[in-house]
């Protein structure tokens, strides 16, 4: 051991080691794959003495667990050998029906052919991705965006510009602006990314006169549509919105998902899209994993035959009404002067705006110190915008945590103002990309 | 074979560097199961206490970094629940995290560090930051290393080259805690230079050379593996290396540490080597230096973590 050598003299090797004997092989886009210092942070807030606010975790706990068990049992039971077995390219048979029963309480006429069932909706993003973008080329999505897109567009190179969103939804004049701006300059546009209804992260939804708007403007400008709407269902006030699809069959690629309205763990997602493209889609989910899980398309299929889901995802949405109030309620109660924020009608999150000044990205250690952690804005752009926002999970916390956590939080941001007043800034933001936390709280 | 029969690793705990205290965690564990040692890896809650009362092991290796890691609290339970366990005292602990005094009493014992400024955030407030980063800049000159007077893995740490990049660099310090450490930026050869003591006193393992892809050795330069260039032993001439060595087994000796640290310093245009700080918990992740020091020289992380695990055993409590 050391006090036996003399170390003085060792040689000094005139290569020195990288750690990672492939660090010169990587493709581009693996670029910015680093480690994070605010994904670190998320390993703090994993933790049960952080109130997380980050997290956009289904409440799978009001699930009949028992029920869901004794129906997997019976599954492996009764089906055992066709569930444990490969299973079709672009899915089980008989959910893509089931599917189609679901997509109809949103107005949505479709055929059991057209849709493929992916590994949740975020497979679904993949494939489409895969097979419509070369490196370079654009993607439109609202500013900001689903953090799980972004990511999916940056791996494989896509060229994403933000479309600016109010409360209303996409502002359809940004979007003919951007649309006819990107086209004279010669750019490809492949396809508008929207989620139109309870949107992650900012909790808005497109109004009805809009859709429509958005629609003409995608069909004259000949841009494709994809719709992802994971949390359509979860509206708090009377019938679900009609989607864009419902609208426009050629147009639009529509993402589905159980992942919500049922739980993530089954993995069971979906895309609806033209023939044609369903085609190309098929061929992707086979050469990207063979065939979805039988087994859990299988459960899923038992579960939408032989259980109320339509009475559970009532019990969901009342379950996350009331967390939306308390966090409204506890906001309105407790932030400071000069912080403003979303009211969602449904879905799991609301879209904090912080004084001119602050960084939320800044925030974040200190939050993590109080015990209240959330995501900060940026990872929600693909452009470095989004450095004064901050999204707020109401999904997972249970209600006197939710108004807990709003305490903590307020009380951050408080001392953070005093920090601004004192250095006359914010902290700047050290890096532009996806900089959020893992799966788990996606 | 060892006598110690059950030996615990903590790591985890709510510190901003729990994630890469878990990789620690996870290392030691592994390299100590390689060496035949029965380990359990556990987080620090609420539970800690009665488990350990339940069962106390042999002796506890500290992989917590950060906070009560290496600020002398989670040894101090160590010491009241009267385990034995790896590394320094909590009284030395909580010298040697605070970078401040750390630096005030190294220097005492003759020890070269950068000129610095220690200053709490209601100092700014009260009495004006720009007239204070003023003054700040006049006194030290630019470029300025500012960070955090307490924590590691430069979180909270940036350079700062233009004085108008520096309200937003205290900004940034301050999300990670109160009080800042403004020092002068030494352009040099960044160096670790482990210490262990094998019962015979302490030692230092070879110098690593820490050459960062982009300039700082920041988070993600620390942890993503292939953003550092590592030199183990680093490029020093034999002169150099000797300095270096003898400053963190001085630092090692002079702030009471015991077992195991690792000082960061920095080597001048000139060769002499600069204090910067000292870490009680030093980090065992694939990508931190101490590993790669005793990979350097020819000796197993697995047997040195046995043997310190086993002198604080005969130490006891």
């Amino acid at each position: 051991m050391p006090q036996d050598k003399d170390h003085g003299q060792a040689i000094a090797p005139t290569q020195g080691s990288r750690i990672d004997a492939y660090v010169d092989r990587y493709a581009a886009r693996a670029t910015g794959m680093v480690a994070s210092e605010i994904r670190a942070l998320f390993s703090v807030a994993s933790r049960p003495e952080v109130v997380s606010l980050a997290g956009g975790m289904p409440y799978v706990t009001a699930l009949p667990l028992d029920v869901v068990g004794e129906l997997v049992a019976d599954l492996v039971a009764r089906r055992g050998p066709v569930a444990l077995q490969y299973g079709s390219g672009q899915g089980d048979p008989h959910l893509r029906e089931q599917i189609c029963d679901v997509m109809r309480l949103e107005g949505i006429e479709a055929n059991a052919d057209d849709v493929v069932v992916t590994v949740g909706s975020q497979q679904a993003l993949d494939l489409i991705t895969r097979i419509f973008i070369d490196p370079g080329d654009v993607v439109l999505a609202e500013g900001p965006s689903y953090v799980g897109a972004l990511g999916t567009f940056s791996a494989y190179q896509a060229n994403v510009i933000h479309i600016a969103m109010d409360s209303e939804g996409i502002v359809p004049e940004s979007l003919a602006q951007t649309i006819y701006a990107l086209k004279s300059a010669g750019n490809r546009i492949k396809f508008l990314y929207t989620i139109p209804t309870f949107q992650n992260p900012a909790g808005v939804t497109l109004n009805a006169a809009r859709r429509q708007q958005v629609l003409e403007i995608c069909q004259r400008a000949d841009v494709l549509i994809v719709e992802d709407n994971p949390y359509g269902m979860l509206g708090f006030d009377g019938e679900p919105m009609r989607t864009l699809r419902a609208d426009n069959a050629e147009g639009v690629v529509y993402l589905g998902s159980f992942s919500k309205t049922l739980a993530p763990g089954f993995r069971v997602g979906w895309a609806l899209a033209p023939h044609a493209v369903r085609e190309k889609l098929v061929l992707a989910m086979e050469s990207a994993v063979l065939s979805h899980s039988s087994f859990t398309q299988l459960a899923v299929g038992q579960y939408l035959a032989t259980q109320p889901w339509r009475e559970q995802i009532k019990t969901f949405r009342e379950l996350y009404r009331e967390r939306r109030d308390t966090m409204l309620t506890s906001l309105e109660a407790l932030m400071p002067a000069g912080v403003t924020w979303t009211r969602p009608a449904g879905g799991f999150f609301v879209w904090a705006t912080l004084p001119e000044g602050l960084d939320s990205k800044a925030l974040l250690p200190r939050a993590v110190s109080e015990r209240v952690a959330f995501v900060p804005g940026t990872g929600f752009f693909a452009d470095g915008g989004g450095a004064r926002n901050m999204r707020l999970s109401y999904c997972y916390p249970e209600p006197d945590r939710i108004r807990e956590g709003v305490r903590r939080l307020a009380g951050v941001i408080e001392q953070e103002l005093r920090v601004r007043d004192t250095f006359g800034t914010g902290s700047s933001p050290d890096r532009i990309g996806v900089d959020t936390p893992g799966p788990d709280l996606a | 074979m060892s006598d110690l029969g059950h030996v615990l690793v903590l790591a985890g705990g709510l510190s901003y560097e729990r994630e890469v205290s878990l990789r620690s965690g996870r290392r030691v564990s592994e390299v100590l199961r390689g060496a035949g040692i029965s380990v359990e890896t556990r987080d620090t809650d609420a539970s800690l206490v009665p488990s350990v009362l339940a069962d106390p092991p042999d002796a506890v290796f500290v992989t917590l970094h950060g906070g009560a890691g290496e600020d002398g609290a989670i040894r101090t339970v160590l010491e009241l629940l009267s385990v034995p366990y790896v590394g320094a005292g909590p009284d030395a602990c909580r010298v040697a995290y605070d970078k401040p005094t750390a630096k005030t009493v190294v220097r005492s014992f003759g020890l070269r560090t950068p000129e610095s400024v220690t200053l709490p955030k209601e100092t700014f407030h009260d009495l004006g930051a720009s007239a204070v980063l003023a003054r700040i800049v006049e006194r030290l000159g630019l470029p300025l290393f500012v960070k955090p007077s307490r924590g590691g893995s430069a979180l909270g740490a940036s350079i700062v080259r233009n004085a108008e990049d520096l309200p937003a660099a205290m900004v940034g310090c301050f999300a990670y805690g109160d009080t800042a450490l403004i020092e002068r930026c030494i352009d040099g050869v960044e160096v670790a230079v482990s210490v262990v003591d094998l019962g015979n006193g302490p030692v230092a393992l070879p110098p690593v050379e820490i050459v960062p892809d982009e300039g700082m050795y920041d988070y993600a330069a620390r942890y993503t593996a292939g953003h550092t260039e590592f030199f183990a032993p680093a490029r020093l001439s034999p002169e150099v290396s000797a300095a270096c060595a003898e400053m963190a087994v001085t630092a090692h000796t002079a702030l009471g540490l015991r077992d195991i640290s690792r000082t960061d310093l920095i080597v001048d245009a000139d060769g002499l080597p600069h204090f910067l700080e000292v870490n009680v918990a030093p980090g065992m992740t694939e990508t931190s230096s101490l590993p790669m020091a005793v990979e350097a020289a020819g000796d197993d992380l697995g047997t040195l973590c046995r043997i310190l695990l086993e002198q604080a055993a005969a130490r006891g409590a």
